[in-house]
């Protein structure tokens, strides 16, 4: 059930972003009442630039930023989410990547918002993600000795030997 | 004197000075190792993580509804916003409308939970300036919301409080009396909190100019909240952004000047006497109606029910052992928490269990702003700026 929230300026920012960026565009849709655009990886960094200095789009502010893992994507299994706001207009938008599981650099927008800093190093915490460009990528929740990245899908919270709530013991 | 003497002045020496991770000061499990020049701060380092419990991979694993309880844990201060934007988030998921009379609990019980929230921090300030009796009076006010709050759900601090598709009980008359009583004699202590520093020179001199971060930096650090609204930026996601009917409520949004100490003290000064008044139309503009939205799926059935109906009882089954249809689908939902806004981004695969969830948690984002701002400061001056921030481990770790 989707709450029929219709954004208006929606079609008016793709448009500028298709214009400029032709093909790095690759999906506008909207879930529930955010708008969100996909596009290539390698585009990233100038299409954030783009959105962020453009007069016409002004979105200055990094709302929030995270790492996605989607083992069954197959080519996109990890993806980054980038949240932005236009605070004058109340625009908010998010953007998102995908890429593959043996190509884990991502530019980093920490010199476009200083904010990114700390949530890409808990992204890269996180995944695994190596942020081309980041002034100080460490760990920054875990403890340093960790050698894995905790929040990928094939690290179980609960150790493996666990049954009691397998799906196929409730019809599924 | 010597002719070998060496003439060149020795390379200036800086000591390292280890505040932390528990030190009664930093109110937290807050580390920072600062470098100093005698009494001034050159730069610092802090280290964050030690109460770090895996909120978001623990999310993967939980029902819907046992996600609650997590999230009481972010900002421990004003547990129940964050317990009702995550039910919010979930009832943008599923589509559900929750009634007039829920929306309008939930709103007090907010609006009481940022009045606690700002009455540790605004105290807090004026302890480590110093003055103690501040705290010690007005954190009466804080028991008695805390008594409210212990008559609509039974717990204190990390409440669990309302469910998905509303509230678990409406307000018993014994809440409405102490709800009345705290409204009565709140304002007059607050006055009493207000005389002892706001025009107090003492407290004034510690304040003013302390800490100062400007709207620019502010907004490219992230900042949501009153530290960004003592900066001088309006924005507050319950104007922005309506949720649960603070579009009915008339009240006004406090911004600063100069984005320091004294102005961030201010904003929330003010903001604990607009709460007020926003309680003060909900209850005398309480709806009447039920309490939660009809979702069976969701919300748990009467226990008499339970116990003499099948239905219910398949319900209640269902709901305990987290078997509960979801339907796909990606919902970010923000509100406005005791220090900033709180989002919840939310994906569901329509399994049990969120695909992926991830909390904006704003004290984490805009404490990587405390080094910038404590540069050149005094230790005693870092102190005061980490209290008046408000963060708290909780959320900083998660």
């Amino acid at each position: 059930m989707k709450i029929p929230i219709e954004i208006d300026w929606l079609e008016e920012v793709a448009g500028r972003l298709r214009e400029n960026f032709g093909e790095q565009v690759l999906n506008v849709e909207q879930a529930y009442d955010f708008p969100v655009i996909v596009v290539e990886k390698k585009a990233i960094i100038d299409i954030l630039a783009f959105l962020k200095n453009d007069p016409s789009m002004g979105f200055t502010f990094l709302t929030t930023l995270c790492g996605l893992h989607v083992p069954n994507y197959e080519g996109g299994e990890f993806g980054m989410m980038y949240q932005l706001h236009n605070m004058p207009e109340n625009r908010r938008l998010r953007i998102k990547i995908f890429m593959g599981e043996n190509d884990l650099d991502v530019p980093t927008v920490s010199a476009l918002w200083p904010t990114a800093n700390w949530m890409e190093r808990q992204e890269y915490d996180f995944f695994g993600f190596n942020f081309v460009g980041h002034p100080d990528l460490r760990r920054i929740l875990n403890m340093d000795e960790m050698n894995y990245h905790p929040m990928r899908k094939q690290y179980p919270l609960e150790d493996l030997g666990k049954h009691d709530k397998d799906d196929a013991k409730f019809g599924r | 004197m010597t002719e070998n003497q060496n003439i060149l002045v020795p390379e200036k020496e800086y000591t390292t000075l280890n505040l932390g991770p528990t030190h009664p000061a930093t109110h937290g499990i807050f580390q920072n190792i600062l470098k100093m020049d005698g009494e001034i701060i050159v730069s610092a380092e802090p280290t964050v993580g030690y109460i770090h419990r895996a909120f978001e991979k623990l999310a993967e694993r939980r029902p819907y509804n046992q996600i609650a309880p997590i999230t009481d844990r972010l900002n421990y201060c004003s547990a129940p916003i964050n317990n009702m934007g995550w039910h919010m988030t979930v009832e943008k998921l599923i589509g559900c409308e929750v009634p007039k009379r829920a929306q309008y609990i939930r709103v007090i019980i907010m609006e009481l939970a940022r009045i606690a929230d700002h009455i540790i921090c605004d105290s807090v300030i004026g302890v480590d300036t110093g003055a103690l009796s501040g705290f010690l009076y007005i954190f009466q006010e804080r028991e008695h919301i805390y008594e409210i709050f212990e008559e609509v759900c039974g717990a204190r601090l990390t409440t669990n409080t309302g469910r998905i598709g509303g509230m678990e009980r409406d307000f018993s008359p014994k809440a409405w009396e102490k709800l009345e009583y705290f409204v009565k004699h709140f304002p007059e202590k607050l006055q009493e909190f207000e005389n002892l520093l706001l025009r107090n020179r003492i407290f004034m001199d510690r304040t003013i100019n302390v800490g100062p971060i400007s709207a620019e930096r502010a907004l490219a650090y992230g900042f949501t909240g009153p530290n960004l609204r003592a900066a001088g930026v309006d924005y507050d996601v319950r104007v922005m952004n309506p949720y649960s009917s603070y579009e009915d409520f008339d009240f006004q949004i406090p911004v600063g000047t100069n984005g320091d100490t004294y102005d961030r003290f201010m904003v929330r000064l003010e903001e604990m006497k607009q709460s007020l008044g926003i309680i003060q139309q909900a209850m005398k503009n309480m709806p009447d109606g039920p309490i939660h939205a009809d979702v069976p799926d969701f919300y748990l059935p009467p226990k008499e029910d339970v116990y003499s109906k099948m239905e219910a009882l398949i319900y209640q089954f269902k709901i305990v052992m987290g078997e509960m249809d979801v339907p796909k689908g990606e919902v970010y939902h923000s509100v406005e928490g005791g220090n900033g806004e709180l989002g919840f981004y939310l994906i569901s695969d329509g399994g049990r269990t969120p695909f992926r969830l991830h909390f904006r948690r704003p004290c984490f984002i805009y404490y990587q702003a405390y080094p910038e701002m404590i540069k050149g400061a005094m230790l005693s001056d870092a102190i005061l700026t980490m209290s008046s921030l408000n963060v708290i481990a909780g959320e900083l770790d998660a």
